[in-house]
């Protein structure tokens, strides 16, 4: 059993030599998964809102957003010597958990998540090889940096392997 | 004294909401009780300013199966309810009421339906209990119905919450039925400018 790295809420890390990162629950929340299939160096995020505009963002609040928490997972990941222009990305979560809410910055949270996500990527140039984003289940999140495999897991339907 | 944060509470009004809470879930038990046709247990309610990560273990993991029905509030306060039940809980309900007597689950769309009124009446029982106390006019909005994983349920506050503070301030009710040991929790998580409103109409500002 390889060494397993747990990430929580707002947070990021990375692994290497074949260990594993987990992400819990994610609802409408976001885990990013990015790879460098060379150096095998494994990072991911789990991100709550899209953006860090109009916010002061103190150094415990990078993993929170969508554009500071990529900035600082890429970061991490060139320590490692991970390089920019090889890394994939593989995304999940931004699930509309409650259906029907009326309040609507509530109702498409996860959605606005996504999009930001894949904006932020895209100024990266990190190419998204995998999603499995959106409709309503809470997703746990597995990412191995042996092959840059993803594993999502949700407490009524089963897993899937990306 | 203007509150900033749920931090920025003191003593004497997380008193208050103590009391808020128990009068609250005081009422809703009572709701609970007549629907069911019996007793209905509750724990004094505790009042706590946590983060997303203890909350979550708290309740089991972040992976604990659990049903959650939210409901926001709106008028002279603003907020939301949410109650979060297991699933014996929901068993406890459906059994007693239409009298099923097998498990719950989230395509049975009659239980659903059944789950979701228990949390309405004792919702709106919940809010009674604190316009009259705080003369306060506050609206219900209908339930929101999700079975799911723990984390992933109170991701929906505490994201909601995450631009006003880091933490979420959780009046937490625990209901129990003696005999089945089925335990259920109610979250009332106001905003910040509610808390004023509320301090603020029972002399605590």
């Amino acid at each position: 059993m390889n060494k397993m790295i747990k990430v929580g809420i707002s947070e990021f890390n990375i692994a290497k030599n074949g260990e594993v990162l987990v992400t819990y629950a994610l609802g409408s929340c976001v885990g990013i998964c990015l790879y460098d299939a060379r150096t095998k160096v494994a990072g991911l995020a789990h991100i709550m809102l899209p953006s860090s505009e109009g916010f002061s963002v103190l150094g415990d609040q990078e993993g929170k957003f969508a554009d500071t928490a990529i900035r600082g997972l890429l970061r991490l990941m060139a320590r490692e010597g991970a390089l920019q222009s090889r890394l994939t990305a593989k995304i999940a979560g931004g699930a509309q958990m409650f259906a029907g809410v009326s309040n609507s910055s509530l109702s498409n949270i996860g959605l606005r998540n996504v999009t930001a996500v894949k904006a932020e990527l895209m100024k990266h140039r990190i190419p998204i090889v995998a999603e499995d984003t959106g409709k309503n289940y809470g997703r746990t999140q597995y990412f191995y940096s042996l092959d840059g495999k993803m594993t999502i897991k949700s407490a009524i339907k089963g897993e899937w392997h990306y | 004294m203007t509150l900033n944060d749920y931090g920025d509470l003191n003593e004497m009004q997380l008193d208050a909401l103590r009391e808020i809470g128990n009068i609250g879930s005081g009422n809703a038990a009572t709701a609970l009780s007549q629907m069911l046709e019996r007793p209905v247990n509750i724990a004094v309610p505790q009042i706590t300013v946590l983060d997303y990560q203890t909350v979550t273990e708290k309740l089991g993991g972040p992976e604990e199966l659990m049903i959650g029905l939210l409901l926001t509030i709106s008028g002279d306060l603003t907020g939301m309810i949410m109650f979060l039940l297991q699933k014996e809980f929901a068993n406890m309900i459906l059994s007693d009421l239409v009298g099923d007597i097998g498990s719950f689950d989230e395509d049975d769309e009659m239980g659903c339906s059944a789950v979701m009124e228990v949390g309405n009446i004792m919702a709106a029982s919940y809010i009674n209990a604190i316009a009259s106390l705080t003369g306060l006019r506050i609206e219900l909005s209908p339930p929101s119905f999700c079975m799911d994983m723990v984390g992933a349920i109170l991701s929906v506050p505490t994201i909601y919450y995450a631009d006003i503070s880091d933490k979420i301030l959780f009046i937490e009710d625990e209901f129990n039925n003696t005999v089945d040991h089925a335990a259920s929790h109610v979250l009332l998580i106001p905003e910040v400018d509610a808390l004023q409103k509320m301090m603020t109409s029972l002399g605590l500002a």
